[in-house]
């Protein structure tokens, strides 16, 4: 069994102007101590996808439908209370900004011990202890010190280092890390890349990383998965996916990225574009929801949303039109 | 360099400190601490760094948003850092800037039409009424927006088109100089690759000059003549792109290719993990300013600032470096051979 099996997720948000299916049947499962990345652009529901997967989403407007069971419990069947016992304990979070998803004005000791107090009963003083212990671990110089400072006396980079003490804290089972380098200079991401691999590695948490950033995806995950417009069109191991994508989409994803080094090859011709614009959540897409922008594009695209489907073992992609490798199609 | 279009040389800006008993002044920000280079008609040159380092200050010298510390700004020959505020009008027209954020960079009661049309009458290009209609109207030909947009409001437009309208409005003065200040961070990939073709193809018809300031170094590899690297107010290489990236000559710009991640996985590469983070420009490092994180640095390099030198390349001669590192015989120097493709991937 799956550590995580998310299964038909749909997150639709009622607005004034319509429902907003912000994600739109979405399966997937993560197993025990693998990372997973989520990847599209703004607006394709891989964020409202990870707050979903702990119900960070207010209910109304949001309404989570689908099931999402984790070591085999539906969470969308808990109540408040359970709910709570299982965020920032079993499963937790990496936000994005560290500025904001920080309390200014409790020190970074205290809002690492606060989920220890809460979740394993430890004692002001115990907790503290461990405090030090994870600023040891996430390699914040000087713990002893930095674990009575508050937010605003640390960098960026450190920053994100406390986020992830917080979120390791409890040595939870799932770490969702919802675009955790985005804000960061380079150099720091790849400190705080290198430190994230190095976790997994020593603590064996499996991680689900919601990115936009292909290079990312690279370096740390696995298993990625490509959703569009609010479902999921591709999923393959790294490798796959990167070297020989299936869904239309993802090909121009990759096309349109410039590759450092190009001018080393001297491939520094135009840059694949995508023609037109992400389609509007508000209707009710009845064909494949990249029909509009695709260079592909025939009749059945826009009659017949395309179903998820095996076109090389354990890579699958929404196309109708996408080859199968041969062992398959045989 | 009297052929250039625009000539920096040693620019200073140091923001004051206001503090203390007497709310005096306590101390600087040397946001940009001697800065020179150049950009030619039609060229691009990167500016590139991360947060902090001065590259947005550079740019919003060049367009003269506020009065330099120090340092000279000359355009086309002419000095601009000095002119009274009637005088700079003219060069307003001429250099002009294309911000990162379209959502908060075009007014939201105005609608596109009087968004391009403000330029165009602020600096009276147009004839008549006739000119200015077929004048905005050329513009949204130029960055690929249907004419009849001309009409709507901002809010109705997505970041991509918004930022095509943002390079329109840049475009309506007819300028030489365009500064792109992170004008395509904010977009999403896909949308990513259309800006930076746009800008490549304006660039190519109207000969444009651009100052183009990123932290993207594949975007900027992609798109630019030159680069130079900042780092804590201070250019510490400038090369030709090709040169650049094949043989990088200051630790820094080594360091930066190899944290950018490649969407390549299971490639390869040399690593280098600076450690620690920049250090405040308000109290910066004596001597070289980038020896507290640099895997090379020597008892040499915390005495003594090292200069802009031109640095032996196989590739280009106009590949300068500010680094002890090539006052040392070739074979202690560790930057001495091209090492750019192991970093990015081979």
């Amino acid at each position: 069994m799956a550590l995580l099996e998310v299964e038909n997720l749909q997150t639709h948000f009622r607005t004034p102007d319509g429902i907003n299916r912000a994600v739109d049947g979405v399966t997937f499962h993560v197993n025990a101590g693998e990372t997973v990345a989520i990847v599209g652009e703004s607006g394709c529901g891989k964020s409202v996808t990870s707050m979903s997967i702990l119900r960070l989403i207010p209910e109304p407007p949001g309404k989570i439908a689908g099931a999402i069971r984790f070591q085999g419990r539906d969470l969308l069947t808990l109540s408040d209370r359970e709910m709570r016992a299982i965020r920032g304990n079993e499963i937790s979070m990496i936000f994005q900004e560290p500025m904001t998803s920080l309390n200014p004005v409790l020190t970074v000791g205290r809002q690492i011990g606060e989920t220890l107090r809460l979740h394993q009963g430890l004692s002001a003083r115990q907790a503290e202890e461990k405090a030090v212990e994870m600023l040891t671990l996430v390699g914040i110089p000087e713990p002893r010190r930095r674990v009575r400072e508050y937010p605003h006396q640390l960098s960026g980079g450190m920053r994100q280092r406390v986020m992830i003490a917080i979120a390791l804290a409890c040595n939870p089972k799932l770490l969702i890390a919802d675009e955790p380098t985005t804000a960061l200079d380079v150099t720091i991401q790849a400190q705080i890349l290198e430190l994230m691999r190095d976790l997994k590695r020593r603590v064996g948490a499996a991680i689900v990383l919601i990115t936009h950033d292909l290079g990312v995806v690279a370096e740390v995950a696995e298993r990625v998965i490509v959703m569009y417009a609010g479902r999921k069109v591709e999923e393959a191991a790294v490798g796959p996916l990167f070297n020989h994508p299936k869904h239309p989409y993802t090909q121009g994803l990759l096309g349109s990225m410039p590759k450092l080094g190009s001018s080393l090859h001297g491939d520094e011709g135009r840059l694949a574009e995508i023609p037109g614009l992400v389609p509007s959540l508000k209707q009710k897409i009845p064909g494949c929801v990249f029909a509009g922008r695709c260079p592909q594009v025939t009749d059945l695209c826009h009659k017949v949303a395309p179903a998820l489907e095996e076109k090389a073992p354990g890579h699958v992609a929404a196309c109708h039109y996408a080859l199968k490798d041969e062992a398959l199609a045989a | 360099m009297s052929a250039a279009l625009l000539d920096v040389t040693d620019l200073k800006k140091h923001y004051p400190l206001k503090g203390g008993l007497l709310g005096g002044t306590t101390g600087y920000v040397y946001a940009v601490d001697g800065v020179s280079f150049q950009i030619a008609r039609a060229e691009t040159l990167s500016l590139v760094g991360e947060s902090g380092c001065g590259k947005s200050t550079v740019g919003k010298a060049v367009l003269r948003l506020f009065d330099i510390t120090s340092g000279q700004v000359v355009l086309d020959g002419k000095r601009i850092d000095d002119l009274s505020t009637g005088a700079l009008r003219a060069v307003r027209r001429r250099v002009q800037v294309v911000f990162q954020d379209p959502f908060s960079s075009l007014n939201p009661r105005m609608r596109v039409r009087d968004i391009l049309a403000e330029p165009i009458r602020n600096f009276g290009l147009a004839k008549d009424g006739r000119d200015l209609e077929a004048r905005v109207a050329a513009l949204m030909d130029k960055v690929r927006l249907p004419r009849d947009a001309v009409n709507r409001w901002p809010h109705e437009f997505s970041g991509g088109q918004r930022q095509r309208i943002g390079i329109a409005r840049a475009l309506a003065a007819e300028p030489d100089l365009i500064v792109c200040d992170e004008a395509v961070s904010a977009l999403d990939v896909s949308v990513k690759a259309q800006i930076v073709n746009l800008l490549q193809d304006l660039q190519q018809e109207l000969g444009l000059a651009l100052l183009f300031i990123s932290h993207d170094l594949a975007i900027v590899e992609h798109m630019t003549h030159r680069v130079a690297v900042m780092y804590l107010g201070k250019i510490v290489e400038v090369a030709p792109k090709r040169s650049l990236f094949a043989a990088p000559k200051h630790p820094y710009t080594e360091a930066l290719l190899s944290a950018v991640p490649v969407p390549m996985p299971g490639k390869a590469r040399e690593r280098i993990l600076l450690k620690g983070d920049v250090p405040s420009p308000i109290n910066p490092p004596k001597g070289c300013r980038f020896h507290t994180r640099c895997p090379y640095a020597f008892d040499r390099c915390r005495a003594e600032e090292p200069r802009l030198n031109h640095v032996a390349t196989a590739l280009d001669p106009g590949h300068v470096a500010a680094c002890h590192l090539h006052d040392l015989p070739a074979a202690e120097n560790p930057l001495a051979v091209a090492k750019g493709a192991a970093l990015v991937a081979a």
